[in-house]
């Protein structure tokens, strides 16, 4: 064995308690920023997927014009000096020839029309509002995965039949409506139909179930009293949702209409998550700092009180880099054993955390192993055990031998 | 016969708290084989000079030769190199590391030197400790010693390299009559046997007084030899 390693595992193992202690803090460090990082990851994919449930990655739809001048002239005054929202219809025109040319953005996967409209459910003499949402049933069911919050009867019935309607549980349970029954619609343009219900969703989300329905596209045309090329959104799926922001300019300029990626339009959403990672982030690292600290004074401790070793090691011919090697081999050995045990415990809390029923929108605990985050904890935990022993064996090395013998 | 130390004009100056000239064109030499000694008043200048020969002060002026080598100058890693090989040292305290066993107090200085292996330093350092009547504490942790047998491993740690010089500062200050003599005959014996360099600073009159060479300083200047 190398004199350098034997000598600094002789200090290791000869202040066992000293050495369990900083061993403990960098564990308990590294557990905890782990842990912390795994359940910001678990967050953000539970608030994805709930988003995404209602959400598409980008929306493309008209966006309200303002009414510009109608002559522009940059000496005088423009003539209409009050701008006003210019009356139009917000139909994507020949949406189409838009979807192709949508579609031809190497990033996109799938493009499907949707026309949103607000109703009253009407049964018998009760009337509630709501929101109808015409969609393409298969494609409306890739892109926001409803069938997996259906808890009765089948998203997929909604293709058999024009007439058939799938809705919120809140919903249902405001009409008490079952599977197939009927339920009477009217549209703000005096329209009624009578869809038969053949699902029911619950997505946890208790104001999107007490309102929201899907019906077939063309239901929804007839709804609004439109013809079947009117379509309110295009619904975007790409291929990378996180970099859906950075498409939707392409997508402007491609379709010629406002593209929205799913974070603009929830931007409230966004910066709470935003919020939350700083704190987390934050948080964690102060604790893996905070065990820095904690190798730092204990091998401060140990270069003050092994001070005439130093020296006599340096009078025998040590160099100053020896003496390095000996308090940085120290203090690796402490943050290797921290590190490891932090990942062993890390990875007990994830095990026993997962099975943790949370219910409500998340059910179980959102977290898993991420292996990327146990990686980057490795890395920073050894990065600052690096530093922290760093600091202390410089100053070791730093000793002069003629100063300790002539006390 | 062949000089193993030699200074040529060493000044050095002490800044704190006041500026103090404390060596004044020191010139000496020191022969392979000698068992010199240093003698002086506190403030005199000799364990001052006594470092500055360890190599491990090198904040002075002058010029200072080991093994006929100029080694002002050269950098701290090539001092801790020569200290290593050719000086051994013996303090007033024994400086043993307390956490390790004596033989491996002793084997220190070559594990570090990577000339032998393990174990044929291990046997090295047994016939060592056998040569200061240590064999049997072999094996105990430095701690658990006396005082005078913890001295007498410092002695072992010191030779364990067969270096051309040993250097001692008050080597004999803790010591009792019976202790101080086997440290004496034991360097004397080195001296004589195994050519090796003895310098020794003292308080000791009696130690001195036996050495080959006395060297007395006051106020930074060798003012007397005594052979």
């Amino acid at each position: 064995m190398n004199i350098n390693v034997d000598i600094a595992s002789t200090y290791l193992f000869s202040n066992k308690k000293l050495t369990m202690v900083a061993v403990m803090g960098v564990l308990l460090g590294m557990s905890i920023y782990i842990f912390m990082n795994s359940l910001l990851v678990g967050f953000d994919r539970t608030s994805n997927v709930s988003i995404f449930k209602s959400t598409p990655h980008i929306r493309i739809y008209k966006d309200d014009e303002i009414s510009k001048p109608l002559l522009e002239n940059k000496a005088s005054k423009s003539i209409i000096i009050n701008p006003k929202v210019v009356p139009s219809s917000n139909t994507i025109i020949n949406y189409k020839d838009v979807m192709s040319l949508a579609r031809k953005h190497e990033e996109v996967t799938l493009v499907t029309p949707q026309v949103t409209a607000t109703v009253f459910f009407n049964t018998g003499k009760i009337q509630i509002p709501g929101m109808i949402v015409g969609v393409v049933p298969d494609e409306a069911d890739i892109m926001f995965n409803i069938s997996s919050t259906i808890i009765e009867g089948s998203f997929k019935d909604l293709k058999k039949d024009i007439n058939s309607i799938a809705i919120g549980s809140g919903v249902a349970e405001k009409l008490s409506l079952y599977i197939g029954d009927n339920i009477s619609v009217s549209s703000a343009k005096g329209v009624i139909r009578n869809l038969k219900v053949v699902a029911i969703f619950k997505t946890n989300n208790s104001a999107v179930d007490k309102s929201k329905t899907y019906i077939h596209l063309s239901t929804a045309q007839q709804l609004q009293k439109e013809n079947n090329v009117y379509v309110t959104d295009l619904n975007v799926a790409v291929k990378k949702p996180e970099k859906a922001d950075e498409y939707t300019a392409d997508l402007s300029q491609f379709t010629g209409y406002k593209a929205e990626g799913w974070k603009q339009a929830n931007e409230a959403l966004m910066a709470a998550f935003r919020m939350r990672k700083i704190v987390i982030t934050f948080v964690s690292y102060t604790i893996l700092i905070v065990a820095g600290f904690g190798i730092y004074n204990i091998l401060n401790m140990t270069v003050s009180q092994k001070i005439n070793d130093i020296a006599i090691l340096k009078a025998m011919g040590f160099k100053g880099k020896d003496v390095i090697r000996i308090f940085l081999t120290q203090a690796m050995s402490i943050g290797v054993m921290g590190v490891v045990g932090g990942m062993l415990a890390a990875a007990t809390l994830i095990t026993i955390l997962r099975k943790v029923y949370i219910g409500g929108d998340i059910g179980y605990f959102p977290i898993d192993y991420e292996l990327s985050k146990f990686i980057q904890g490795v890395v920073v935990g050894l990065v600052i055990t690096f530093f922290a022993g760093y600091l202390p064996a410089k100053k070791a090395a730093g000793v002069d031998p003629v100063s300790i013998f002539r006390k | 016969m062949a000089t193993i130390v030699e200074t040529k004009n060493i000044n050095k100056y002490f800044y704190d708290p006041v500026e103090f000239h404390v060596l004044k064109n020191v010139s000496f030499a020191v022969s392979r084989g000698e068992f010199l000694s240093m003698i002086g008043k506190s403030g005199s200048g000799k364990s001052t000079l006594l470092y500055i020969l360890s190599t491990m002060d090198t904040d002075y002026t002058g010029e200072l030769y080991i093994d006929n080598e100029l080694v002002t100058g050269f950098d701290l890693d090539k001092l801790a190199m020569i200290r290593n090989e050719k000086i051994g040292f013996v303090f007033q305290f024994h400086y043993l590391l307390p956490e390790f066993t004596c033989l491996k107090n002793v084997m220190l200085p070559a594990l570090k030197f990577k000339k032998l292996s393990t174990k044929e330093i291990e046997q090295k350092a047994y016939q060592k400790l056998e040569l200061l009547g240590l064999a049997d504490q072999a094996l105990k942790t430095a701690n658990k010693l006396s005082g005078g047998q913890q001295q007498r491993v410092a002695i072992a740690r010191a030779l364990i390299n067969d270096p051309a010089i040993i250097m001692c500062d008050e080597p004999t200050g803790n010591l009792d009559s019976k202790n101080t003599k086997i440290v004496f005959d034991t360097f004397k014996e080195l001296t004589v046997n195994m050519n090796q360099t003895i310098i020794a600073v003292t308080h000791d009159e009696e130690f001195a007084k036996n050495t080959d060479r006395t060297i007395e300083m006051m106020d930074g200047m060798i003012i007397k030899h005594t052979s």
